[in-house]
């Protein structure tokens, strides 16, 4: 079943055309990755999804309502089916990860201070950490800091999850378990993932389904496999990593314009 | 030819767009401030922050200030043999604007740039994203207690600043101008009536409106890293600077139109 649609999605930011006529379809329980160079709308998009960015035109469904029209008390209202690990986790900085992790469950419920403790260190614990509630974010490593993100994420059990570049600057051990918990907490919990990456390991390594993201449109969406020996020439530059192709061709010609 | 003309037609539509958001803040900020349940403990936080990171740069030029304004009001007295009213003058001068002023620019440059910095960061950092996430409202959240911190702490300040630039004065009307203690201060006292005192003070509370609300717009509205923030620091600083001494007219007319 469906649980995320983009309907003919345009934004533009700027002077820059970020979204072109975007459409996607993200199924309930799969980890979906939509890769893209840089710069190419991906954080964009999952801010989209959040209702955090409205578009110019189209929309965007979740589980059937429209965030994309949505007024914002409605929107805070279905937020707590979200959860959201930031590029550079985006902990608060004046906040410990106690209060970082529990940070939706003080603003939002009436929980007794003993349960929303044990709430926080069951979290912490479904990333592997434990002990460092009272630790600022500024002593911890990056990527400690992302599982501490992806923690206070988990706060509500969200039905959804979004991962911004859940690798990227990562040494590649981190990066790996940044990657398993993204497999665990999709196969133990159900929870339907998006990942935004051009780490194209972690892609290989995480997907269920993969779009590419190319000029404001999804040129390509399928199963893992397809994306294993591409025949569109874009995709198979972005997947291989290759510094000459369709994509680099056009950057060229058009800085000499 | 008409290069001018464009520019100064896309300033002032900037200017009105800017207006707008500010407005459009304050309301917001208004909105929540009364509809969410009020929390003490951030709005305490604020004060103790407004007080730890501005008092010191108040008393330090409040203090000066008083004395450089009484020893120049006590030489220019001095050539009509009226040096004894030195006090009573600058007292009034104190109470009535530069106490105000003063302090409300000390804490522009101090606190309104830490706020605009602090809420910068957190928008490049995309910690104000994560807050609307977490189903936040990062106006509430973040602007409505710096506002009433601000609302509170302005007049405090003032206050203090007010009392250290009499002392201030006090110094020199002993040591330069040769007053006693009881003519300086007997004199302050024939002058200053509480009605100037309050003059001065009422203004404050919207200094601090001002202050806070110009801080966090400057903030939430940065981007592009590090430099981003440094920029919208500076903003806050310059922009507000320039509102206090403009509302200070504006009110100040009104104060002396409506209560002579
Ligand atoms: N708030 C904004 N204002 C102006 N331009 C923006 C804004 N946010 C993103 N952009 C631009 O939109 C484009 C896509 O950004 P983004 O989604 O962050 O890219 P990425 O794919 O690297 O995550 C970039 O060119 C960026 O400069
Ligand atoms: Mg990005």
């Amino acid at each position: 079943m469906e649980i995320i649609t983009f309907k003919d999605v345009y934004k533009k930011l700027g002077d820059k055309q970020v979204l072109n006529g975007m459409n996607l379809t993200i199924r309930e329980g799969e980890i979906m990755v939509i890769i893209g160079g840089s710069g190419e709308g991906k954080s964009v998009t999952l801010k989209h999804i959040m209702g955090l960015m409205k578009p110019d035109a189209g929309e965007v469904w979740v589980n059937n309502e429209c965030v994309s029209s949505m007024e914002e008390d409605s929107l805070y209202k279905i937020l707590s089916n979200f959860g959201m690990l930031f590029q550079y986790a985006a902990l608060f900085d004046s906040l410990n990860v106690r209060e970082n992790v529990g940070f939706a469950l003080d603003e939002h419920t009436d929980l007794s201070d003993e349960e929303k403790n044990r709430i926080v260190a069951e979290k912490l614990e479904l990333v592997h950490l434990s002990n460092i509630e009272h630790m600022m974010p500024s002593e911890l490593s990056g990527g400690m800091k992302k599982r501490v993100g992806l923690a206070r994420a988990m706060a509500r059990d969200p039905q959804i999850l979004l991962y911004d570049e859940p690798t990227t600057g990562l040494d590649p051990i981190n990066a790996d378990v940044i990657n398993n918990l993204i497999i665990e907490l999709n196969e133990k919990l159900g929870v339907t993932s998006i990942v935004v990456t051009h780490d194209m390991q972690s892609v290989f390594k995480i997907a269920h389904r993969i779009a590419m993201l190319y000029k404001g449109k999804i040129i390509k969406v399928g199963p893992k496999s397809e994306f294993m020996d591409p025949e569109d020439p874009v995709v198979r530059q972005f997947v291989r990593g290759e510094a000459h192709g369709p994509i680099t061709d056009e950057i060229s010609s058009s800085v000499l314009k | 030819m008409l290069k001018p003309i464009t520019a100064l037609g896309q300033n002032s539509m900037r200017l009105l767009q800017r207006t707008g958001e500010i407005s459009e803040l304050f309301i917001q900020t208004i909105h929540w401030t009364f509809k969410s349940k009020p929390r003490f403990r951030h709005v305490i936080q604020q004060m103790v922050y407004f007080g730890y990171e501005s008092t010191p740069i108040v008393l330090l030029t409040a203090t000066f200030i008083g004395m450089i304004f009484v020893l120049q009001t006590g030489y220019q007295l001095s050539k009509f043999g009226a040096t004894i009213y030195a006090g009573g003058i600058s007292a009034i001068a104190f109470a009535r604007e530069i106490g105000p002023v003063f302090t409300a620019w000390a804490i522009a440059s101090r606190v309104g740039a830490s706020i605009a910095a602090e809420i910068g960061t957190m928008q490049v950092t995309e910690q104000i994203d994560a807050m609307k996430t977490l189903a936040t409202n990062p106006v509430k959240y973040l602007v409505v207690p710096r506002f009433l911190a601000a609302i509170i702490m302005l007049p405090i300040l003032t206050i203090l600043a007010n009392l250290v630039g009499i002392l201030g004065g006090w110094v020199v009307a002993l040591t330069n101008l040769n007053l006693t203690t009881q003519i300086y201060f007997s004199n302050i006292q024939d002058f200053l009536e509480p009605k100037e005192f309050f003059a001065g003070l009422i203004k404050t509370p919207f200094f601090g409106m001002l202050i806070a609300l110009i801080g966090c717009y400057q903030g939430f509205k940065t981007w592009g890293g590090a430099e981003g923030v440094g920029r919208a620091t500076r903003n806050a600083v310059v922009s507000s600077t320039i509102l206090i001494i403009l509302f200070d007219y504006i009110m100040g007319a009104f104060i002396l139109a409506l209560w002579k």
